[in-house]
């Protein structure tokens, strides 16, 4: 139904109903973008005070730092390489619970069990890694017993590839759930006939199976890619210092209370965001995908 | 992502009629090794969280790393009474409290918005994207935005006002997002009959909805108490002078090399592991009652 048709009263009842939800996003979401946006245009005097007014000084000082182009260079290698990892372990955990496993119930139950992590804590989470990374932890102890190696690894904590292990150890879960999810979707019936049809189970995979998970996949990168962009903890704790993101270092700008540079860069990052988000969002109607 | 969640339990009623993958012949060797993936993503899953658990058990010598040295509850005393931790317990006491204001209020809003978004109404596409948005935007980002709001406003940031406000755009879109899934299961005969019937709107909501829907209510609580119970981001520039558990445990990674680390990570573990439990448990009472009320 084409809005514009709906009667007035549908119109009235429905704003009714959210209108709860639009009191929490006007202060609490729309306000506060705003007053970033506004900060960024405004002038510093270098101890946390803002002037009003209308300056682009922060833009100019944030586009013309070399930092900038490192912090999102580094940004787009975390993210990039992070979703290559959740999407392959999150397709294929998708996929054989899906059709792997022949029990629906058993099906459910381990979908759970891969579920449960994503209502505990993330810090906690992260951290968890310690003792397994380590330059004492598990893993070297291993190595160095086995005599693979003599001295300790010592990449494997604070370092980009303890980033990354941190990230995909907290987001493949936002793959697999809507990957799962379309999956469960795709009539069985389906893939018989393709099966009697000669097709190959590569073939089944290639033509079916993952054209039809096209908008998981795309629900599972929004999620993903929104979160590794504007993460700064995981970057922070789980490097050591040593390398930093977009947001680890407006964070680092909050701290020493440069809020104009801290918005220009906070109001780049968002746009770069919303045109990732957009162009996914092209390839699906999220809101019909969640309602079906 | 919440769509699933919400309706796994409905689809356990008719589960053992139907299996998904095809019931016959043997097992492709591609079985074997999607199935080793499996056990290896979740044992990479809950491996290091069982390695924290355990190592905080140690006694007074205990480090960070293997081998356990001794074992003892020391650490979680420790962790209740030394002041160089920081206020565990009010802390605590804050996200508890916190995180039960902001289910009862992620449960309402959320299934009022559930209802309002089942027709189409002029404007909704615009409310959609905002939560959309409140979603994905950095949570950094707009705790900063919040706090420098209250500050211009002159109001005093505190975990029960900004943060509050901080943590529900973020616990709403997803608590939002699970009544889109619960509501398109929801058969609109029932409510009719209830009309037909002479039951005013709110009868037919609180007599014919709400029991219907409760499964999934208990998943919108489930999100909206874990969510903010664990929230970081949002609340890091808005909870004022008194820290929320999460910003406690980030104030610890920073500065606390002992054990009482893990050990505050075993505690709040616990206090999520009885919440999962205990939702996931009602959701399947509930069911369980009534596929039995069904057939009786």
């Amino acid at each position: 139904m084409q809005p514009s048709q709906t009667p007035p009263r549908a119109n009235l009842a429905g704003w009714l109903y959210v209108s709860p939800l639009v009191l929490v996003l006007v202060p609490f979401f729309v306000a506060p973008i705003l007053v970033v946006l506004a900060a960024s245009f405004f002038a510093t005097d270098g101890f946390g005070g803002l002037t009003p007014g209308f300056t682009l000084a922060s833009y100019v000082e944030v586009l013309h730092s070399a930092l900038t182009l490192k912090l999102y260079l580094a940004t787009i290698k975390f993210t990039v390489l992070t979703w290559i990892f959740t999407l392959i372990i999150g397709f294929f955990v998708a996929y054989f619970l899906v059709f792997h496993v022949r029990n629906q119930l058993l099906a459910i139950g381990l979908f759970l069990l891969c579920t449960v992590p994503f209502w505990t804590s993330n810090i906690i989470r992260m951290i968890s890694w310690i003792p397994l990374l380590g330059k004492e932890g598990l893993i070297n102890q291993a190595l160095l017993g086995l005599g693979v190696i003599r001295q300790p690894l010592e990449v494997l904590l604070f370092s980009d590839l303890a980033v990354v292990i941190a990230y995909v150890h907290q987001l493949t879960i936002f793959m697999i759930v809507p990957i799962f999810n379309s999956m469960a979707r795709i009539d069985k019936k389906l893939i018989e006939a393709a099966i009697d049809a000669g097709a190959s189970r590569f073939d089944i995979m290639r033509l079916i199976v993952v054209p039809m998970s096209k908008s998981g996949i795309a629900l599972g990168t929004i999620f993903v890619v929104s979160i590794v962009m504007g993460d700064f903890f995981v970057v922070k704790v789980m490097s050591g210092g040593g390398s930093a993101s977009v947001v680890s270092a407006f964070y680092e700008d909050v701290g020493v209370l440069q809020y104009p540079n801290a918005a220009a860069s906070a109001v780049l990052l968002t746009l770069v965001l919303v045109a990732i988000v957009s162009l996914i969002l092209r390839t699906v109607d999220i809101r019909q995908e969640i309602t079906r | 992502m919440s769509a699933v969640l919400a309706d796994m339990p409905e689809t356990v009623a008719p589960a053992t009629t139907k299996a998904i993958a095809p019931s016959k012949g043997g097992r492709p060797w591609t079985f074997y090794v999607l199935a080793t993936l499996f056990s290896l993503y979740v044992i990479a899953l809950y491996g290091p969280m069982f390695c924290i658990y355990i190592l905080s058990f140690q006694d007074i010598r205990g480090g960070l790393v293997f081998p356990m040295k001794g074992h003892s509850l020391h650490w979680f005393v420790d962790l209740f009474t030394q002041v160089r931790t920081g206020d565990v317990k009010g802390s605590f006491d804050r996200s508890i409290k916190l995180a039960v204001i902001v289910t009862v209020i992620t449960v309402v809003v959320s299934f009022l918005a559930g209802l309002g978004f089942r027709k189409r109404f002029r404007g909704d596409t615009v409310v959609f994207y905002m939560m959309i948005g409140s979603l994905v935007a950095p949570g950094l980002v707009l705790g900063l935005g919040t706090g420098l709001l209250f500050q211009a406003l002159g109001l005093n940031a505190s975990w029960y006002t900004s943060a509050l406000g901080a943590q529900l755009s973020w616990t709403l879109p997803f608590g939002v997002l699970v009544m889109f899934a619960v509501m398109s299961r929801f058969n609109h005969v029932w409510e009719e009959a209830a009309y037909d019937l002479g039951a005013s709107r709110w009868q037919s909501i609180r007599l014919v909805m709400i029991p219907v829907l409760a499964p999934g209510l208990v998943a919108v609580a489930l999100f909206g108490f874990t969510l903010s119970y664990d929230e970081f981001a949002r609340s890091l520039q808005t909870a004022g002078s008194l820290n929320t558990l999460p910003l406690e445990i980030w104030s610890m990674t920073l500065n606390v090399t002992s054990p009482s680390l893990y050990a505050l990570g075993t505690v709040t573990t616990i206090v999520s592991f009885v919440v999962i439990g205990a939702s996931l448990g009602s959701i399947v009472l509930i069911q369980k009652k009534r596929s039995s009320s069904a057939k009786g």
